[in-house]
């Protein structure tokens, strides 16, 4: 009897364990099957590299190129903040701090990277869209500009976070090899500790990118909406998230619209999962490199 | 000075200047919502349902309606992550099947949030009928929590020594009995810490919830799982984008950014800081 | 071990919250959903007839017209707002899943066409409103303003407001793709009022001292001008229902149609009916 018990248990946990699994190929599952039937009405080509997004015109033009090119640039952006921001406090926070002084500081940081997005939105909505409109004379404070800004602000916690694990990870016998050689502390960081980190660092940033490019809320409502090629970063666009967002309340289900919308998620998806996996091979290498394994 | 103390000055400069300037802009975040959000702020406000065509009154329902929703998704990833992890940490052979369940967790927690919306909205919505309601944002919620809850809970069972789990097994206690009786009990404080985590991470989704639970106006506390419920970051983006007076609404809006704020804020806080406290008894 | 109580309790305790609030099912429900010109009336309404019928429960959402249609068929929502008539496609889903809507106009409303208050235009005819939108004119010194690039901003183009609006000044050509496209009125109104060289269209209700309406053909958008069908943009607001309304439901479409109700159409700026 007991050992019936304990089969059944493991059973129990072996199939629980799974679930994650089955909730990612539902997930696929899910945005195949809704997004496909877009593909009847619509050449695949002229869906990704179409330039006109007009879904509710009779007839419906459904190219989401300006929507593609809309994440791109503004994830690029966003990496312009938070590369430098992230990074640079995670060395600060490695170099330059006490033990003690890390303690509550890296805490912090991740603190800040649990705010969440729908204040960010808000924040780049009321304070920081009509300031740089202001101080920059544009149109519209409402730009790919500021929200590469804000995205940047609130990717950088996160980056920093990780990246700082990754610069944990490096062994102190390599810096004081270095400093046995008569290095100081700068040429150590810079020529030993960051080559050693590298990759660590790099899926700090990947990671980072694939919370940008999938970031919802602030950008609905900080990048402006226009389904256009930007001319240039002061032009307000229109990411594929929150196109996803802004008209998945309006579209009919089982239109070619809705359709559509699940198509442009699936794009996302296989962009963010492309992210992931490279981020996890770059890590793992890592991890083999520095001697540590899991 | 030698060239290369220069340098090291320079550069430990531009460093320290990255660390102020990242804590400038978060600060500055908090410090904006808190000072305008603070005006609005009052008993009513907290204990109140909307009145005058969401111009006055409070936002109790939304309150309601983020504990509930937030309640709820831990109700779904609790048992699932907690099986998950015992089973990755207790049970598993090494192999090609731990491999695909850790690859499977790792990129569901890189899903973006909309994703999972649309995925709440075709599955629970749509297929299984639940209809905008608390019960379909807790299972969209709930699995978008999954690999938080995970990841804390493996941490925390990894911690337990393993001469614990050998006494108790010397003792003739079954491997069921050790995880029972030794190993979660000792892990329990990191399996809280996770739970904490998650609910932090899941109050302030907004994207998930958007076409899956959140309404704009109700005045009742739900009265089942299938109704739709007010929820406080939909209410923000709802204020800030609906309605016909946009300076009442607006000041209402910072008011719920910063309960919503203080509510996170304070919950990730306490887990972030217990956990560090945990790591550094454990190291 | 004692400890291990917690985390079963905590189970426990959330799913006896769960299990009791589905059992517990005491008022009369009704859900509205659609379009978000007309939620502002639907949600006021709801809040005063709820005061005064305390056995039924209103919820209101927003999403737009399409999806509040959408919702009605299928049978999720029980009235649908809307700011446009249903289409014959629509009707034609209707018929499939064995529907029948019923249309109640609830409220008449003008689109004022908004530009930021330092803009010294005061009127412009309709034809050019549709070349500015068109992209055939992008500067304000094409119509008479100082000169400044024109920020134009329309809604999504999936919004009842925007199909309207479309039909109504449009004819069918489609809005310049580098156009602010905002997913409600009050984005409209809020961006125009922040940028001095924008112009949006909102409904009536959302025009306020932070925007200037501009005179269409010579005709100032307002109560009189719409409900006398003069002011060129305007157009009734819908609540369809499934079926001819019953219960609860016809008890707060009469409410919202009767003088009460219209009493609130008008204080939150839009045009009562007759």
């Amino acid at each position: 009897m007991a050992r019936i018990k304990e089969k059944a248990y493991e059973w129990i946990f072996t199939a629980l364990a799974f679930s994650s699994l089955i909730f990612l190929v539902g997930i696929i599952i899910v945005l195949f099957k809704e997004g496909f039937p877009i593909f009847k009405a619509v050449k695949a080509g002229d869906f990704l590299f179409g330039r006109a997004w007009y879904p509710t015109y009779e007839p419906p033009e459904f190219g989401i190129f300006p929507l593609v090119l809309a994440s791109f640039w503004v994830t690029l952006g966003a990496l312009f903040v938070c590369v430098p921001l992230g990074v640079g406090s995670a060395l600060y926070l490695h170099e330059m701090t006490s033990f003690r002084q890390r303690s509550v500081l890296k805490p912090m940081v991740e603190i800040l990277a649990s705010i969440p997005s729908v204040v960010y939105g808000f924040f780049g909505m009321m304070i920081v869209a009509p300031v740089l409109q202001d101080l920059l004379h544009i149109p519209t404070g409402l730009c790919a500009f500021s929200a590469s800004l804000v995205l940047g602000i609130m990717a950088a916690p996160t980056v920093c976070s990780i990246a700082e694990d990754a610069l944990s990870y490096v062994p102190k016998s390599f810096r004081e090899a270095s400093f046995a050689v008569g290095a100081n502390r700068w040429q150590t960081l810079t020529k030993v500790v960051i080559p050693a980190a590298g990759s660590g660092i790099s899926t700090a940033i990947i990671l980072g990118m694939s919370r940008a490019v999938g970031e919802t809320m602030t950008v609905l409502m900080v990048a402006g909406g226009a389904a256009v090629i930007p001319k240039s970063i002061f032009d307000p666009v229109r990411p594929m998230t929150s196109a996803i967002a802004a008209e998945m309340g309006e579209a009919p289900m089982g239109s070619m619209h809705y359709h559509s919308l699940f198509a442009i998620a699936l794009i996302l998806f296989l962009i963010t999962f492309a992210f992931n996996i490279a981020a996890e091979l770059i890590s793992r290498r890592f991890r083999i490199k520095l001697g540590h394994s899991g | 000075m030698k060239t290369k103390d220069i340098t090291q000055k320079i550069g430990f400069a531009a460093l320290f200047t990255c660390m102020l300037v990242t804590l400038f802009f978060l600060g500055a975040i908090i410090f904006f919502i808190a000072a305008r959000g603070i005006k609005v702020i009052s008993w009513e406000f907290l204990t109140q349902i909307p009145r005058g065509g969401m111009t006055q009154g409070g936002v109790a329902p939304a309150i309601a309606g983020t504990l509930y929703i937030t309640l709820g998704s831990i109700a779904v990833s609790l048992p699932l992550g907690l099986a998950c992890a015992i089973y990755l940490c207790e049970y598993s052979p090494k192999g090609i099947f731990v491999n695909i369940i850790r690859m499977s967790i790792n990129n569901l927690a890189g899903v973006p949030s909309v994703v999972f919306g649309l995925f709440g909205l075709a599955v629970f919505v749509k297929f299984f009928g639940f209809g905008v309601s608390i019960l379909s944002g807790s299972l969209t919620l709930g699995i978008l929590a999954l690999p938080v809850v995970i990841s804390a809970t493996q941490e925390a069972l990894t911690a337990v020594p393993h001469s614990l789990r050998e006494a108790s097994l010397a003792l003739g206690a079954t491997k069921w009995e050790t995880i029972k009786k030794i190993v979660l009990p000792t892990a329990l404080p990191g399996i809280l810490t996770g739970i904490i985590l998650s609910i932090g991470r899941v109050a302030g989704e907004t994207a998930p919830i958007l076409f899956t639970a959140a309404t704009f106006y109700t005045r009742r506390y739900p009265d089942s799982v299938f109704s739709e419920v007010m929820a406080l970051p939909y209410h923000i983006y709802a204020l800030m984008t609906e309605g016909t007076h946009p300076e009442e609404q607006t000041a209402i809006a910072y008011g719920c950014a910063l309960i919503l704020l203080v509510l996170v804020l304070a919950v990730s806080g306490a887990a972030i800081f217990i956990r560090q406290k945990q790591r550094i008894q454990n190291a | 071990m004692k400890k291990l109580r917690i985390p079963q309790a905590v189970i426990y305790a959330a799913a006896c919250l769960l299990a009791a609030a589905g059992t517990v099912c005491a008022a009369e429900k009704v859900v509205v959903e659609g379009s978000t010109t007309v939620l502002p009336i639907a949600q006021k309404t709801a809040e005063v007839f709820m005061g005064n019928n305390g056995d039924i429960d209103i919820s209101v959402r927003g999403g737009g017209s399409g999806v509040g249609i959408a919702s009605l068929l299928d049978g999720s929502c029980d009235i649908a707002d809307s700011s446009r008539a249903m289409k014959d496609t629509e009707y034609e889903k209707a018929a499939a899943k064995k529907k029948d809507p019923k249309s109640y106009v609830v409220a008449m409303d003008g689109i004022a066409i908004v530009v930021n208050n330092s803009n010294n235009i005061t009127a412009l005819a309709k034809k050019q409103v549709k070349d500015i939108y068109t992209g055939a004119i992008s500067d304000w010194s094409a119509v008479g303003g100082p000169a400044g690039k024109i920020v134009v901003v329309s809604r999504d183009s999936s919004s009842g407001t925007y199909e309207a609006f479309g039909e109504l000044v449009l004819k069918g050509e489609k809005v310049r793709p580098d156009a602010l496209m905002q997913a409600s009125n009050q984005a409209i109104a809020s961006i125009v009022a922040k940028t001095p060289g924008g112009i949006g269209y909102v409904g009536l209700g959302y025009v306020t001292d932070s925007v200037k309406a501009l005179e269409i053909d010579g005709i100032m958008p307002n109560k009189g001008t719409v409900l006398s069908g003069k002011y060129p943009v305007s157009r009734p607001l819908f609540m369809y229902t499934n079926g001819s309304a019953k219960g609860a439901v016809k008890k707060y479409i009469d409410f919202v149609t009767g003088p009460e109700g219209q009493k609130i159409v008008d204080e939150e700026g839009f045009v009562a009916l007759e």
